[in-house]
């Protein structure tokens, strides 16, 4: 039951490293930023799991005096800055791959490496 | 509510704030004048800031009257003060510097773009330095980072894209893992406010996830402070942006992780983790002698003049961190003050390149030969701020350089090693410091070189006051040292 319990960490951790891996691994300028975004969305599940109280609602009074029990807002609240974040992270590498296209006309890391190459 | 008490928030506000009106200032000259106008009036701000913090009280301010630990608040000590003059004073001397060169560079209609790019680093850098609160830190250093990326590719090299493209992959891989290890300690302790977190980590029942939360955060603040062998994004970005660009980075941007990096360390994790002060020395110091040690051997092969600087950044950036990994108040009070006197020399340094970019296009070492006979006045300041990064004494590199060395020797029979190591790769510096000077005074002139002519007379005039901060901080060194001092003894008053 723990490795289950904890089922969404793994996912956060699982994540992280594929994203992290084709950052890596991947040649292609616009998968590495595919993978850059991979890895950013793992940060928003962990920051949303640990958010999530068992049984909680959102956390709305609409009756003052029945015991209800609430998810915490704020790392939701937390992670829209963080998604926004990454939004304009992804937006600003894909205008420089543009960019590095009409300056290199490829898109491909170790050719851009060849071509800067002093010769 | 005197205009006193705000001025935390206007230290952010003024810049963030001028930032979407320059970009629509046309022509272009008025919206240089905006940003020169905003980064002066912050540096204005940093200078009121540094005099109030500079006996060691904290200025505290609750954003939008929300009370901490709930709502955002800033939190300016004299290390954050110290910071924020850099940052703004970096920026006000470099666009001053920079405006022939940028418009010389840039088409006209991205150039009030470019001006709010650089702004919105101004608001970002100086946000990291100001705020108490973790997420506040990661949210400036994003909009920072943004925005440095920006002003980076808008080198005219295209290869300046590729270093950006690099920097932004390495940047956000920083920032994430920084954003992971804030995330696991409010996970443990439901805070994001340094004080509150200081108080609340020692009630944690499981430890572990407070130790990953520390690996993330320095590995992460690592990343951005560029500290060996994390640094390889540095020298490109360095060496392909704008000249003026490269100026105001060079001078704050790294420094700024390390305020952070400091903060975090010592503030939180020293006094609650056990052991958290001999790891943090022992993952830190030996990185810092090796980026001393690599830093300055590479920066000896490097021709290029801008790369071989971004080289000797890395090796500075290590004598700041060997500072801090003394764990001690002489080495952090040596570290700080290395901050601030590396600022000055390197900030002067690549200011002198931005006047010679009025004249060159290409700084390759054989680029420069006999340039002195033609820009003496640039050249003289130059050596100069060169003499500053080398510590000679009388100049500012020679005061923290001391502090460090005498910090080195107490540390007993390693501490001569360390010593060792300093006297090494400052004899490097002048090796490759050297390897520059020699032909711009004394080789002939070449083809281009002969056409060149003195830079223009107000970008001179801030080249000579970068040079000549260099060496009036050398001689009076008060101001800093007692700046450096009252931050190490507040950054030691948290220890147990």
């Amino acid at each position: 039951m723990e490795i289950l319990g904890l089922f969404n960490y793994w996912v956060f951790a699982a994540l992280l490293m594929i994203g992290f891996y084709a950052l890596i691994a991947r040649q292609n300028l616009f998968k590495k930023l595919l993978g850059l975004s991979i890895f950013q969305s793992a940060v928003f599940l962990l920051y949303i799991t640990m958010a999530k109280v068992e049984g909680g609602t959102a956390p709305i009074i609409l009756d003052p005096g029945a015991a209800e029990i609430f998810s915490n807002p704020l790392p939701q609240v937390l992670i829209l800055t963080a998604i926004v974040v990454g939004i304009s992270t992804t937006a600003l590498g894909l205008a420089i791959v543009v960019r590095i296209r009409e300056a290199y006309d490829t898109i491909e890391d170790d050719e851009i490496r060849r071509l800067d190459r002093p010769s | 509510m005197t205009l006193a008490s705000q001025l935390p928030a206007l230290q952010v506000i003024v810049p963030l704030l001028t930032a979407p009106v320059a970009a629509f200032l046309r022509p272009r000259h008025l919206a240089w004048a905006a940003a020169t106008l905003a980064s002066l009036m912050a540096f204005g701000i940093a200078v009121q800031l540094a005099i109030t913090t500079g006996d060691g009280s904290v200025q505290r301010y609750d954003m939008g009257g929300w009370p901490a630990p709930y709502g955002i608040e800033l939190a300016i000590d004299s290390l954050g003060a110290l910071i924020l003059l850099i940052i703004t004073g970096a920026s006000t001397l470099a666009l001053i510097a920079g405006r022939g060169a940028i418009d010389a560079e840039m088409e006209e209609h991205r150039q009030p773009l470019f001006y709010a790019a650089w702004l919105m680093v101004v608001a970002g850098l100086s946000g990291i330095a100001i705020t108490g609160d973790a997420f506040n830190v990661f949210v400036f250093m994003e909009i920072s980072s943004l925005a440095t990326y920006i002003l980076i590719a808008g080198g005219t090299d295209r290869r300046s894209l590729t270093a950006v493209f690099k920097y932004l992959v390495m940047g956000t891989i920083g920032a994430t893992f920084y954003l992971i290890g804030v995330g696991l300690i409010y996970m443990m302790t439901g805070t994001l406010n340094f004080a509150d977190m200081e108080a609340r980590i020692g009630d944690v029942g499981h430890i572990a996830p407070v130790h990953l939360a520390a690996a993330f955060i320095i590995v992460g603040l690592a990343l951005k402070a560029a500290m060996f062998p994390l640094h390889v994004w540095l020298p490109n970005a360095y060496a392909y942006a704008p000249n003026a660009v490269t100026a105001f980075i060079a001078a704050c941007s790294t420094k700024v992780a390390i305020l952070v990096l400091l903060r975090f360390d010592f503030f939180v994790f020293m006094g609650n983790i056990a052991d958290h002060a001999t790891q943090f020395a022992l993952f830190v110091g030996p990185l810092a002698v090796l980026g001393i040690l690599f830093g300055s051997g590479v920066a000896i092969f490097e021709s290029n003049l801008k790369r071989m600087l971004g080289y000797s950044s890395v090796a500075q950036l290590g004598y700041i961190l060997l500072g801090a990994s003394f764990v001690d108040r002489a080495g952090l009070m040596a570290g700080i003050l290395h901050m601030f006197n590396h600022a000055l020399a390197k900030g002067a340094l690549f200011l002198g390149i931005v006047a010679l970019g009025y004249r060159l296009t290409r700084f390759d070492r054989s680029d420069l030969q006999g340039i002195a006979r033609r820009m003496p006045w640039t050249m003289t300041a130059f050596t100069i701020a060169a003499f500053s990064l080398i510590g000679v004494p009388g100049t500012a590199g020679f005061i923290s350089k001391w502090y460090l060395v005498t910090a080195a020797f107490a540390q007993g029979t390693l501490g001569i090693a360390l010593v060792a190591v300093i006297i090494a790769s400052s004899l490097m510096a002048v090796i490759y410091l050297w390897r520059v000077l020699e032909p711009a005074w004394f080789g002939t002139p070449s083809h281009d070189t002969a056409q060149a002519r003195e830079a223009p007379l107000g970008v001179l005039a801030i080249v000579w006051i970068g040079a000549a901060l260099n060496v009036w901080f050398g001689l009076f060194p008060a101001f800093p040292v007692g700046m450096a001092e009252v931050a190490a003894n507040e950054l030691m008053s948290h220890l147990p």
